[in-house]
């Protein structure tokens, strides 16, 4: 016999979770023990008093399985509410990366020339290198990091995704 | 309070004012404070098992019987470990339970310190929710905060693991904040109760099938259920967990349904027009075949978790509620719309059809015990008493759901959702520590008996009169089924060999050892056993090589059931073999 693959949709979820030890571990092992797929995972507490995280995490699934994801986050006692970003509308989601580029000569004006084109900022520079910032969808990132590698890419670091939604209202 | 206790003090203060009476647990190192203050105080019973397991399927068995929650004290290391599987036997059946582990010294701990392990790493998802606490001024706070939420909303495990500093340092409690996002909807939406009200009205070939759903939201549930069904007239099926919500000497219960469930349970959900599903969640050995499952009927499902709804099946109209809330909802609607009974003769009339096959008859025989006959034979004996079952798992688990019968809720504990082999003997102690004066049976294998023995201790040790009836066919039977039916009867390790004898080992714990080997034995050994004011471990010896029918196979539809024992042989292809 022959397994067969699934059709899967790709969507962002905000989950909104009590700031306490062990929930990074309680979320990505949901994922994990459930068979679920993270794309990107980010988190970081987001209120005054440190009381509430915010996690941003980006799961390739079919729509029925996004819906138990959902559901099956909702049910965790630590979890304070769960959106689904995607399914909401229009929202924002930007991440960052830090970008090591060694060479000389052409290569290396080329590279400061295309770090323009895609606002990356020069974090750090020597005689043969440089560090870039760039920060925007994973697309923009991705589209970057193809031309870097043409003009001596050595390393890269990414953040992973935050996503908010549009307008005043707040979740 | 005000003045400052040890943590270990606080948490049997906090135990106490919860109104716990009973912990079931074993000590070690890491617990010795919390046994100290135990030793000093006489609100709560210690039972101690002989195995940490033990004690977590002793406070199933004691939760499922009297539905207060199930509360294990163990030590770090091997003493949490021992009681992972219990803990995850009670989060899948949705089992109340507060398990406190001691660990070691804060500073000790991520050190691989004597008899330290991960627990809350390991438990954490077998567990509703787990804390390590590090401070015991937060230690009251917690347990409050943990015996809700193992309570309250879906019923599960909850533990705490509390290091040994934690335990001996003196503290003032202080206000803890609770978790803010836990709120289990309990109350259905009106709208939603109105849909199902009108679907069931309308409704020519309803079904309910019902789950353990029922039993864990308590005994009211099981009384709406009952009124709910004699206003609709529709008739009735339960899963393994949720018998006893309707009594099985009702005109409109089917049986059980699912892979060993009745013929008639299961042709009458395939036939349906609408399903309400009450507190049970679509489980791969109810639904068979998914594509083919009830292919005709709109599906109302009732769970008070979300994440049941539409998880393997999808329902037209979901509600997330406490079933019995919900029950009782409709009931009120239905009176206040007038609704009467809609005409089920037709749809009864099927019912009736296929329950003349009498799918659960068997050839009896007289020159051996047919396991199925002496559970019929001990349900008569017993019915009159209401007795307490538990089982282990395999064939005489699923022939104890069949040939018993329960009219009551709470009376029938067996491990559903884990499938546990070792469950029934701990648990029926548990039972009988919660219902001093009920009979209570361990319908057993001699294989899964094998798995949780050393309890036969802990009931010498309080003098709790468990029954334990092994029907003994010398083989894993189910595992000796399967292989039957799907690989051509190789028994590949399934055959029970070097069986040590039930009935010395029984009388070498101080029960009483029975053995029953001739039909016309059966009758009087049931009548010895019951009459023995204590414990007593029967090795009744069946046919060894009885099938479980009726049965539908994995990965196969409802209505491909094999009703024949000379079906139950030959080699399944793959795709059949990858199933569970």
């Amino acid at each position: 016999m022959h397994l067969k693959p699934e059709s899967a949709e790709r969507h962002t979820l905000s989950v909104t979770v009590a700031n306490e030890p062990g929930i990074l571990a309680r979320i990505a092992g949901l994922f994990a023990g459930r068979g679920y797929n993270i794309e990107s995972l980010t988190v970081a507490d987001v209120t005054e008093d440190e009381a509430i995280s915010r996690i941003t995490v980006v799961t390739k699934a079919a729509p029925t399985t996004i819906e138990q994801i959902i559901s099956q986050l909702d049910r965790l006692p630590s979890v304070i509410r769960v959106l689904d970003l995607t399914a909401m509308g229009p929202h924002v989601e930007r991440e960052l990366a830090l970008v090591k580029v060694a060479g000389s000569g052409d290569h290396r004006i080329e590279a400061l020339r295309l770090a323009e084109v895609y606002r990356a900022r020069v974090v750090d520079a020597t005689i043969s290198s440089f560090v870039f910032e760039v920060t925007g969808g994973t697309e923009k990132i991705d589209k970057f990091l193809e031309l870097m590698r043409e003009v001596g890419l050595v390393e890269v670091a990414r953040t992973g995704i935050a996503a908010i939604a549009r307008g005043r209202d707040a979740i | 309070m005000t003045s400052e206790r040890s943590g270990a003090d606080i948490l049997i203060e906090t135990l106490t004012e919860l109104g716990v009476e009973v912990v079931f647990g074993y000590p070690g190192g890491a617990v010795l404070p919390i046994y100290d203050a135990l030793f000093k105080q006489d609100k709560i019973r210690h039972i101690l098992v002989r195995q940490e397991g033990g004690a977590a399927h002793a406070a199933e068995g004691y939760a499922r019987s009297s539905g207060k929650i199930g509360v294990v004290l163990v030590t770090s290391g091997p003493g949490a470990t021992n009681a992972v599987t219990g803990i995850t036997d009670a989060l899948m059946d949705s089992i109340p339970m507060l398990v406190i582990t001691g660990q070691v010294g804060t500073s000790l701990i991520g050190s691989d310190a004597f008899q330290e392990c991960d627990t809350v790493g390991i438990t954490r998802h077998c567990t509703k929710h787990n804390y390590l606490v590090k401070d015991p001024a937060e230690l009251e706070g917690t347990i409050r905060e943990a015996f809700h939420i193992a309570t309250s909303g879906r019923p599960g495990p909850v533990l705490i693991d509390l290091p040994k500093d934690v335990q001996v340092a003196q503290a003032r409690s202080k206000p803890m904040p609770v978790h803010p996002g836990y709120r289990p909807q309990t109350e259905p939406d009106p709208k939603l109760i109105e849909t199902a009200v009108e679907m069931l009205a309308a409704a020519e070939r309803p079904v309910f099938y019902t789950g353990g759903g029922i039993i864990n939201s308590g005994p009211a549930a099981s009384a709406a259920l009952r009124e709910l069904q004699a206003l609709t007239g529709a008739p009735v099926t339960s899963t393994l967990m949720g018998l006893g919500a309707y009594p099985a000497s009702g005109d409109a219960w089917l049986g059980m349904l699912g892979m060993h469930g009745t013929y008639e349970a299961n042709w009458a959900m395939n036939q349906a027009d609408l399903i309400v599903n009450l507190g049970a969640r679509f489980d791969d050995r109810v639904t068979g075949r998914l594509d083919a499952f009830a292919p005709n009927a709109r599906k109302i499902h009732i769970d008070i978790d979300r994440s049941s709804i539409n998880k393997i099946i999808r329902a037209e109209l979901g509600i997330v509620a406490d079933v019995g809330r919900a029950m009782e909802a409709m009931i009120a609607l239905w009176k206040q719309r007038g609704h009467k009974a809609q005409d089920l003769d037709n749809w009864f009339g099927r019912i009736n059809g296929w329950r003349a096959l009498k799918s659960l008859d068997f050839p009896n025989s007289t020159t051996e015990i047919m396991p199925q006959h002496a559970i019929r034979r001990l349900w008569e004996a017993t019915k009159h008493r209401d007795p307490i079952i538990t089982t282990e798992v395999g064939q005489h688990q699923m022939w104890s759901a069949q040939h018993f019968h329960f009219e009551q809720p709470n009376k029938w504990l067996t491990s559903g959702g884990l499938g546990t082999m070792g469950y029934g003997l701990p648990a029926a102690i548990g039972a009988q520590i919660a219902n001093p004066d009920a009979l209570v049976i361990d319908i057993a294998g001699e294989a899964s008996i094998q798995m949780n023995i050393q309890e036969l201790g802990t009931a010498t040790q309080y003098n709790l009169p468990v029954k334990i009836f092994i029907l003994n066919n010398e083989y894993m039977g189910m595992v000796r089924q399967w292989q039957d039916l799907t690989y051509a009867g190789r028994y590949s390790h399934s055959y029970s060999d070097a069986l040590p004898d039930f009935v010395k080992l029984a009388e070498a714990y101080g029960w009483k050892g029975m053995r029953i080997e001739d039909p016309a034995a059966l009758d009087g050994g049931i009548a010895e056993m019951l009459a023995y004011p204590g414990p007593v471990m029967v090795d009744c010896r069946v046919a060894k090589l009885a099938n479980c029918l009726p049965m539908i196979p994995s990965g196969a539809a409802h209505t491909d059931m094999i009703l024949q024992a000379n079906e139950v042989s030959g080699e399944m292809d793959d795709e059949a073999k990858a199933l569970v």
